[in-house]
């Protein structure tokens, strides 16, 4: 047996394994970590003691408005956003056993992408408040379409894929379409949206991201054994005594509201669903219920990585979070590829 | 004893029949081995038993209750189904394999009792795994991979194991390692063993009860020394043969005539001398 | 063996019937657009061409360029998208996992945005460099490891590799707002404008590549069931994963370079030629080149037609027609790798 903690009383018992601990429990103090770091740095370079203070509201008027209202908030949403997507990516990838599932497989991207583009071009008198709203309603629409078409006496996960390759297929056409068509000025807020980005995040949004993010993630966890015995195939799942259908419907549930929600508020953010799982896997395993909390730290390290960046190395110029999820993540990832390459 | 037992069970594919309203019973404590042509319906019927399918018409009753009406995970803990050819993901151990025996006995809260623990030390000895606990499952034999898998079932502490095929792809030696293996766990722990094989001599030496298949519904069963006759496996597989005994066991064998290299006469007194 | 007979036959006619609408594709495309052009018209403009007519200049260098362009990139984003599945047997996998549409539209922004490089045939071999760039790096960091090239390292690598080349392109875009335009249609593709100049000399490298891939069908067959049963059958599954490798290079990286990323094709046409088709890649292969080819030229006689006096972006239209027909065969159940 690998180094293990077991735990045990007559209501409960529990098994850890060594490795997976300490590595979970330093990807957690990294994450809270970066709630300082992320408050430091900016154009007014703060130090860690009036950071500090100015979280307990004990720093001067002018550091507390810039940690408080501006990047104690972005910090905070860059992280919770990424954990929703990298978990939300580790749900699919187990659920349909595929490594190259990412929230978009489900429509989630597409939808919101579709509605948020069609927000920009015909709510031109709305207040830019509900695109949020409208972006969240089409993840949901076209999360429900695609997991309808695809049934069929129940959902296997290839059909899943094919169905859901098809309909983001056809959502990506449909975004495309309507940006050429529209307007220079909507194009590039649309182009913005696609990109994805943490600018002016509100205590609103980290509210609405944090409830929903420690909603969501327990339960996965309680779910995550059933997703184990998943990866050994639907027969030996169901001969387990796994309820598979409505199992893979909360679970699919769950990766549509997470990633749903995270991109409502950020923008189509690419490459933390699809890679931060991997990260995980490479680090802690494939157990899915040390692999929920790895996923969500390391997605959120690697949202926060990428706004960090693209909001520090070009200053004054404020690039969006998107652009650098892929550079920050990818050569990681690739690192990770190459100390593996002999076990893949 | 009855333990098993499907009752005027119909099932079919789309349009497609595979099994018509047929009716079977498997004894209690028994080695039982389904045979039949290909496409005769024999692992669809061992999936509808294990609840892998479900029935459009009929009811398949454990312990003489209806498996419909039953929670998915009580059933999980009186029966356990190894499927055909089944697949682990890369790199996983075999300790972990087994671990997920213990599924339905489980909770978030119960997630690795003492019971946990015990039984699954027990399914490794059992199939002598125990040394190989940390190998990665795809990277071992065929023969060890399936009585990984076949610990897997034994983890889960159930009486009644459901295999299909269990010996597809195995050569010689390791076809006959997994069913002794079978063979014992029946032997010491009266444990209800059905499974689908396609070798009708291994069949007939390991079964106490055969139940042979033909055109969606069963044709006959019983012990194979009742059973295994010229006409039934001319109806059945749709072949001449002769039926001999097994020289070591004394159970029926099957020769199929077919075509062959024809040995001269000669070379064939010369053996007998 | 009779009833192999009847299959076979099935599958020939199914795919004369297909060659037939392809035919009829192009034909459509040939006649129709913003001033429509009589058949009788089209056919003088090659006899007895007059070089006053607009009808005959339109013909001969617009719309036979297009047909044609769409016939070639079509068939090639499909043969090499069902190329890329066999070798990472994986069904969600497209050209675009070696890192080909980012790796050229990274080529392609540098060389706008920094070099200010405008005449549409450098532009090409920009593209084409930029494609045949990001899938060797793919392909080396795939190869990699003890076991060479595995399913999953080269679709981790290719999405990894894919992403970075993106978001090198996004960065530069995210300063250069003026070039976005211009970049976002180029993106979602185009056979608009495209000239036979840019055709003609990657020509011979995409009908070698197209040729050597029809005649690899019965090794990927081989390949298909497994690099261990592969080996055993005495298969140099290097080679083979190379010369695949290659080709998907030069198909889709001049599709690319040509017409832009036109993205549906290459995922969604090798399991429709799969629907058709069956398991044997003998056929899928050639039902790929011409399923690929109909729907790029079909959907570029509709992107004219749609919305006139505009034009669709043509990987638009592909994925607005061809996708519902997609989810359709999805649901009736695909054929696996």
């Amino acid at each position: 047996m690998k180094p293990a903690i077991t735990v045990r009383s007559s209501r409960f018992s529990f098994i850890f394994e060594k490795r997976t601990v300490i590595i979970n429990l330093i990807l957690f103090f990294l994450a809270v970590f970066a709630c300082v770091i992320g408050p430091m740095l900016g154009h007014t370079l703060l130090s860690p003691y009036e950071v500090v203070t100015a979280l307990f509201g004990n720093g001067s008027g002018a550091n507390e408005f810039i940690v408080m209202q501006s990047r104690l908030p972005r910090t905070l949403l860059s992280l919770v956003a990424g954990a929703a997507l990298g978990v939300s990516g580790m749900i699919l990838q187990g659920i349909v056993r595929n490594p190259l599932a990412a929230p978009d497989i489900i429509g989630v991207t597409g939808g919101g992408a579709v509605a948020a583009v069609i927000f920009l071009t015909y709510g031109a008198g709305l207040s830019i408040q509900f695109l949020p709203l409208a972006a969240v309603t089409g993840s949901l629409l076209v999360a429900v379409l695609t997991y309808f078409l695809a049934w069929q006496r129940g959902i296997t996960p290839i059909r899943l894929v094919l169905i859901g390759i098809g309909i983001s297929a056809i959502m990506s056409a449909g975004t495309t379409f309507m940006i050429v068509v529209s307007s220079a000025v909507t194009a590039s807020q649309a182009y913005l949206w696609l990109t994805g980005s943490v600018y002016g995040a509100s205590w609103n949004d980290v509210g609405i991201l944090v409830t929903v993010v420690f909603l969501t993630i327990p339960v996965t966890m309680v779910f995550s054994r059933s997703l184990n015995t998943q990866q050994l195939g639907n027969d030996t799942a169901l001969g387990l005594g796994v309820r598979l259908q409505l199992d893979r419907l909360i679970l699919l549930l769950f990766s549509v509201i997470l990633a749903g929600s995270a991109v409502a508020l950020v923008g189509a953010v690419g490459f933390v669903g699809l890679i931060a799982p991997h990260i995980a896997r490479t680090l802690v395993g494939k157990t899915h219920g040390a692999l929920t909390l790895a996923s969500a730290s390391s997605g959120a390290l690697l949202l926060f990585g990428a706004d960090l960046a693209a909001r520090t190395l070009f200053y004054p110029v404020d690039i969006p979070a998107g652009v650098f999820t892929a550079g920050v993540g990818a050569p990681f990832f690739l690192y990770l590829l190459f100390r593996n390459r002999h076990h893949m | 004893m009855k333990s098993l037992e499907a009752k005027d069970v119909r099932f079919s594919y789309d349009d497609k029949l595979i099994l018509n309203d047929l009716t079977v019973t498997i004894p209690k404590g028994k080695i039982t081995v389904f045979i039949g042509g290909n496409g005769c319906g024999k692992s669809t019927l061992l999936r509808t038993m294990a609840r892998l399918l479900k029935t459009e018409k009929g009811m398949i009753l454990l312990d003489g209750e209806d498996i419909s009406t039953r929670k998915t995970k009580d059933i999980a803990k009186q029966m356990s189904i190894l499927p055909q050819g089944p697949s682990a993901p890369e790199g996983l151990s075999v300790e972990q394999l087994v671990k997920q025996g213990r599924y339905p006995h489980q909770s978030f809260l119960k997630q690795w009792s003492l019971e946990d623990e015990k039984m699954v030390s027990k399914a490794l000895r059992a199939t002598g795994m125990t040394e190989h606990a940390l190998s990665a499952v795809d990277e071992l034999s065929g023969g060890q991979r399936q009585r990984a898998w076949i610990a897997m079932t034994l983890a889960q502490g159930s009486d009644t194991l459901l295999l299909d095929e269990p010996t597809t792809y195995l050569d010689m030696s390791h076809q006959i390692d997994v069913l002794d293996l079978l063979y014992e766990l029946n032997e010491k722990e009266q444990r209800t063993v059905v499974m689908v094989l396609h070798d009708m001599n291994l069949a007939c030496r390991y079964a106490h009860h055969l139940v042979a298949m033909r055109n969606k519904t069963i044709y006959d069963a019983g012990a194979p020394d009742d059973i295994m006759t010229k006409k039934m496996v001319r109806d059945v597989f749709n072949m001449e043969c002769m039926i001999t005994n097994d020289p070591i066991f004394g159970s029926p064998m099957v020769i199929p005539h077919g075509k062959g290299r024809m040995a001269d006469e000669s070379s064939i007194r010369a053996k007998a001398k | 063996m009779k009833v192999a007979n009847v299959f076979q036959q099935k599958k020939v006619t199914t795919f004369i019937l297909l060659s037939l609408l392809l035919v009829m594709a192009f034909a459509s495309s040939i006649i129709f657009g913003q001033t429509p052009i009589s058949a009788e018209e089209a056919v003088r403009s090659f006899t007895s061409f007059d070089q006053n007519l607009t009808s005959h200049i339109v013909v001969r260098y617009d719309r036979l360029p297009r047909a044609v362009i769409g016939t070639v990139v079509g068939a090639g984003l499909a043969v090499s998208g069902t190329l890329m599945q066999a070798m990472t047997r994986n069904p969600m996998a497209s050209p675009s996992i070696f890192g080909i549409n980012n790796g050229a539209i990274f080529f392609i922004v540098v060389g706008m945005v920094f070099f200010s490089v405008s005449s549409l045939v450098s532009l090409m071999w920009l593209a084409f460099a930029g494609a045949a760039l990001a899938a060797l790096i793919v392909y080396i960091l795939g190869s990699l490891g003890r076991d060479g090239l595995t399913p999953v390292k080269i679709v981790l690598a290719g999405a990894a590799i894919s992403a970075l080349f993106q978001s090198y392109t996004q960065g530069i875009l995210v300063f250069d707002e003026a070039g976005l335009q211009d970049v976002l249609f180029w993106l979602a593709g185009s056979v608009s404008g495209r000239t036979l100049d840019m055709l003609i000399p990657v020509l011979p490298f995409i009908v070698t590549a197209m040729i050597t891939a029809l005649l690899m069908g019965r090794a990927i067959n081989l390949l298909v069931t497994g690099d261990d049963i592969a080996k055993g059958m005495g298969q140099n599954i290097l080679l083979i994963k190379a010369a695949m490798g290659a080709i998907v290079v030069v198909l889709a990286g001049s599709s690319v370079a040509i017409v832009g990323a036109v993205g549906f094709i290459g995922l969604v046409i090798p399991h429709i030629a799969r629907f058709f088709a069956g398991t044997d890649y003998r056929w899928i292969l050639p039902y790929s080149a011409i399923l690929g080819a109909f729907l790029l030229v079909g959907a570029d006689v509709a992107a004219r037609l749609v919305i006139r006096p505009q034009e669709v972006p043509i990987g638009v239209m592909t994925a607005i027609i061809g996708g519902p027909f997609f989810i359709y065969i999805a649901r009736r159940g695909l054929k696996s790798l």
